[in-house]
């Protein structure tokens, strides 16, 4: 536990100690503020009235779950590759721990700030409550639903950083298969029919999408921590095969 | 690496030496647990490092051939991170962290950034790290190498000033081994070719002697010439410091006679003799002669 503290804090030290947490957040900002305001805008303008959870927080989540798509890589891909590049991990893999506990930390420091990043967010919805009210639960579910993916992702990310030593590297490769998985569900109307109901079931963005309408289901969840886990587990494995590739 | 086997005993200090390539960095990841042998037993004070890697781990100390260091982190601020984790304590992580500071010289750098300091403070702080947590046993890497003379120096005085723990400490430099450790372990290839103590090793070399000869000639005749002699076991060529005349180590059982005609044959060819000198038998040709070059 003392060693999972020392790293977390030492992860996040290296994320708020270098630029790039600052950029991709304000970039984040940015992106999703504009895409609150035009669907705000796009609300108020067609005159939605009560609908409120369709026409306008549903595409405010899809649109951040965009914005969240594209920050996630810069946000994993140094994690363990800059670590591979220094030769640090193995010192850090002598030390009386389980490789275990460096996964967990430095997936955990990505959430924080991950999360971090999403509850910045959290100041539309609560300032549209101030102007007028609408149930907020429902908008705390779409919540849910960002974090959850963005812990799938984040853990992918960690994977594919543990493969390699170059972050751009590690940030490409994280980043187009999850285009890939979007582009995949976005163009249904191209998938055979035989091939669409695979694509649905494995499409992160189709288990997503009941979240954004404040539908919080248990297969969705499972889905996430299952994909999460699933990610977790293989970059043990990677770190694992240094003791039978004799690499560093 | 095959078919090594050795014992390093509490409170002893060892060396593994051994030419470039021939297994000690991977015979000490082997140890700290960073690679796991294919086949065989590691045990560290008892535990096996394969069985129980956190806590044989917690009872060893590690410093890499390359020191890596986080370039961004100063330097006190990494030792509380390592300290922390390797599971130290908030109250005794601080007094740990002052007493490596002292102990490795690190004052005056201890607000520097790691990837700002010079080779030999790297270097200490990587020993600093090592000993974080009081750990019995200590593997170190060649923890010399690269170092300046003065440097060296001040890092065997360090190494000396840790009796008590069980050192297993790998060099290519003989002389260091000698003067730091009491029992030498050489590796060729992979495989143990002695384990001995260094009076042991002292003892083996008996009956073998060098001279070391300066000839102003042609060098592969010369060299020829030497070979040629009654009772010379081997010439090799070592490189002449300052530039004038050859230099040559020749290796005999009895040097007296060998000296003799070696003068006169180096005159009577015409070739000009600047120096011969009888100097004692080192671990040098033990290690040339155990590693096969």
């Amino acid at each position: 536990m003392r060693a999972f503290v020392a790293l977390l804090r030492k992860e996040l030290r290296s994320y708020f100690g270098s630029p790039l947490v600052y950029v991709v957040a304000a970039v984040f900002l940015a992106y999703t503020g504009y895409y609150f305001h035009t669907d705000l805008v796009y609300f108020v303008t067609f005159g939605f009235g009560v609908a409120i959870m369709e026409n306008l927080w549903q595409l405010v989540f899809l649109d951040i779950r965009l914005v969240l798509m594209l920050a996630v890589p810069l946000l994993t891909m140094r994690l363990l590759a800059e670590e591979r590049r220094l030769g640090t991990l193995e010192l850090l893999l002598t030390y009386p721990m389980r490789d275990g506990v460096v996964v967990a930390a430095k997936l955990g420091a990505c959430l924080l700030v991950l999360a971090g990043l999403l509850a910045s967010t959290l100041v539309y919805p609560l300032w549209l409550h101030g102007v007028q009210a609408f149930p907020l639960a429902p908008v705390a579910a779409g919540y849910v639903g960002l974090l959850l993916l963005g812990a799938a992702c984040a853990s992918y990310g960690l994977f594919v950083s543990a493969c390699t030593d170059s972050q751009v590297l590690a940030a490409f490769l994280t980043a187009m298969p999850l285009l890939l998985l979007w582009l995949l569900s976005w163009n249904e109307a191209a998938s055979a029919s035989g091939s669409l109901a695979v694509v649905r079931a494995v499409s992160m963005f189709n288990h997503f999408q009941p979240f954004t309408v404040g539908v919080i289901d248990a297969r969705d969840v499972f889905y996430f921590v299952f994909l999460a886990g699933a990610f977790v587990w293989a970059t043990l494995r990677v770190l694992e095969a240094r003791q039978w590739r004799g690499r560093r | 690496m095959d078919d090594v086997s050795f014992t390093v005993g509490r409170g002893e200090v060892a060396a593994l030496l051994g030419p470039n390539g021939s297994g000690k960095s991977t015979l000490m990841r082997c140890l700290i647990g960073f690679f796991s042998p294919t086949r065989g037993r590691v045990r560290v004070a008892g535990l096996d490092v394969g069985d129980d890697p956190v806590e044989a781990r917690r009872r060893l100390g590690y410093l890499p051939e390359q020191v890596t260091l986080y370039p961004d982190l100063p330097v006190r601020r990494y030792l509380e991170f390592v300290a922390g984790a390797k599971g130290l304590g908030r109250g005794s992580r601080r007094s740990a962290v002052e007493d490596v500071i002292g102990r490795c010289g690190l004052e005056s750098v201890t607000g520097k950034l790691n990837g700002k300091l010079s080779k030999g403070f790297r270097q200490r702080v990587g020993l600093a790290q090592a000993l974080l947590g009081d750990p019995p046993v200590l593997v170190l890497d060649e923890p010399t190498v690269g170092l300046d003379p003065v440097q060296t120096l001040e890092l065997r005085a360090l190494l000396r000033a840790l009796r008590g723990r069980t050192v297993l400490l790998s060099t290519h430099i003989l002389s260091e081994a000698s003067a730091l450790c009491t029992r030498i372990v050489i590796l060729s290839r992979g495989r143990l070719v002695v384990e001995d103590t260094p009076e042991g090793l002292g003892r083996r070399l008996e009956g073998m002697s060098r001279l070391v000869v300066r000839v102003d000639g042609p060098l592969p005749e010369v060299a020829a010439a030497l070979r040629a002699l009654p009772g010379v076991a081997r010439v090799d060529v070592e490189p002449a410091e300052d530039g004038s005349g050859q230099v040559l180590v020749v290796r005999a059982v009895d040097p007296v006679p060998v000296q003799r005609v070696l003068a006169t044959t180096v005159v009577g060819r015409g070739w000009t003799l600047l120096e011969v000198r009888a100097s004692a038998p080192a671990l040098e040709d033990l290690f040339v002669r155990a590693v096969g070059r």
